[in-house]
């Protein structure tokens, strides 16, 4: 995304409701590949926002993760892991913790793409620990945003997941 | 945005489970935890010494929640402990397997195994064949489903109990529980 066409834009004042499109960004993944949300078109998408790598609680979160990773995957879904770190800082982390999902650097201008998902603090310069579950067509189809500390596991997540899942086969997809 | 998720134990404690202390106690504190994680090995000491304060009060379920990617022998331990279940004797591997953690090579499962006087035969084939992986599974399922978020995650009377687990604020909770 270019500063320019970001800079002068409105920013949500609280976390994307249900039923909103979910603003489209590309951010780097590693020093040199870099990952857009609309590659991902027609399969669900994990958000997970998250304050900083090698902090205690983001380890946590993130390997649980790691280790759900096949339940999200019988959903065809992808997990993206953002945080305002940049793509050696994930590079670094992503080895540290064998992580087997993208961890996309939300750097420069740092914490845009947070920001657009209405999950920046301000005051620390972090975004929120906050998760959106994306549908196929690119709408946000739920979120939460955890206080700072806690954890927010991944039970949410599974249900969204499994609410989408039984959405697309009403629908006939 | 949706606001809150209470955290509640989803699959309820039942047979299923291994548990210690009276089924008639007050309180039921249940541990999600994983045999090589290091907060889950103070945490073993702590638990032991609430039960010792809290007495008949108290009932203690362990379920298993091994983080497979961070800890390799995290599974097979998990197993192992089902597998001496399977002979009467999971509490004791249990036990074993926190006090040991640097040590949960298969081949120290075995030797531990021994110790307790298992059919190691059994014990052997069963951790080769993977007889207990559905039920860590479902344990560690349960526990996902639950809002664990890490290990130890600690429930107490179902609820998550999202305080410290040093022995204080864990014993304070499970004291407020019990009246």
């Amino acid at each position: 995304m270019s500063v320019e066409n970001t800079r002068n834009q409105k920013h949500p004042a609280s976390a994307l409701a249900a039923g909103t499109p979910a603003p489209k960004f590309t951010l780097p993944s590693t020093p040199d590949q870099k990952v857009s949300l609309e590659d991902f078109r027609g399969r669900p998408v994990i958000l997970a926002f998250y304050p900083a790598d090698w902090s205690p609680v983001c380890g946590d979160q993130m390997a649980l993760y790691n280790e759900i990773l096949p339940e999200f995957k019988r959903h065809n879904a992808e997990l993206l892991g953002i945080s305002v770190d940049g793509a050696w800082c994930h590079s670094a982390y992503r080895q540290h913790r064998n992580l087997h999902f993208s961890l996309l650097a939300d750097f420069e201008p740092k914490g845009e793409v947070a920001r657009q998902y209405g999950v920046y603090r301000e005051g620390e310069g972090v975004s929120q620990r906050a998760l959106f579950v994306l549908d196929g067509d690119g709408l946000v189809s739920w979120s939460y945003v955890s206080p700072i500390a806690v954890n927010p596991g991944a039970d949410g997540i599974l249900t969204a997941l499994e609410n989408l899942s039984a959405k697309g086969a009403q629908n006939g997809k | 945005m949706e606001s809150r998720m209470v955290a509640k134990l989803s699959l309820p404690v039942s047979e299923r489970d291994h548990m210690q202390g009276s089924p008639a106690a007050s309180v039921t504190l249940v541990e999600y935890g994983d045999f090589e994680c290091p907060h889950c090995g103070a945490a073993h000491l702590i638990v032991k010494k609430i039960q010792k304060m809290v007495g008949d009060q108290l009932r203690f379920v362990f379920r298993h929640f091994p983080l497979t990617q961070m800890h390799p022998h995290a599974e097979r331990a998990a197993e192992a402990a089902e597998a001496a279940g399977a002979q009467g004797r999971f509490w004791q591997m249990h036990d074993l397997l926190f006090e040991n953690q640097q040590t949960l090579s298969d081949r120290h499962l075995l030797l531990f195994a021994e110790a307790l006087d298992l059919d190691t035969e059994r014990f052997a084939r069963e951790l080769a064949e993977g007889v207990h992986q559905p039920r860590v599974r479902e344990d560690f399922m349960s526990g996902v489903r639950s809002g664990v978020n890490g290990t130890p995650t600690f429930f107490i009377n179902s609820i998550r109990h999202d305080g410290a687990f040093d022995l204080d604020p864990l014993l304070y909770a499970i004291e407020r529980a019990v009246e």
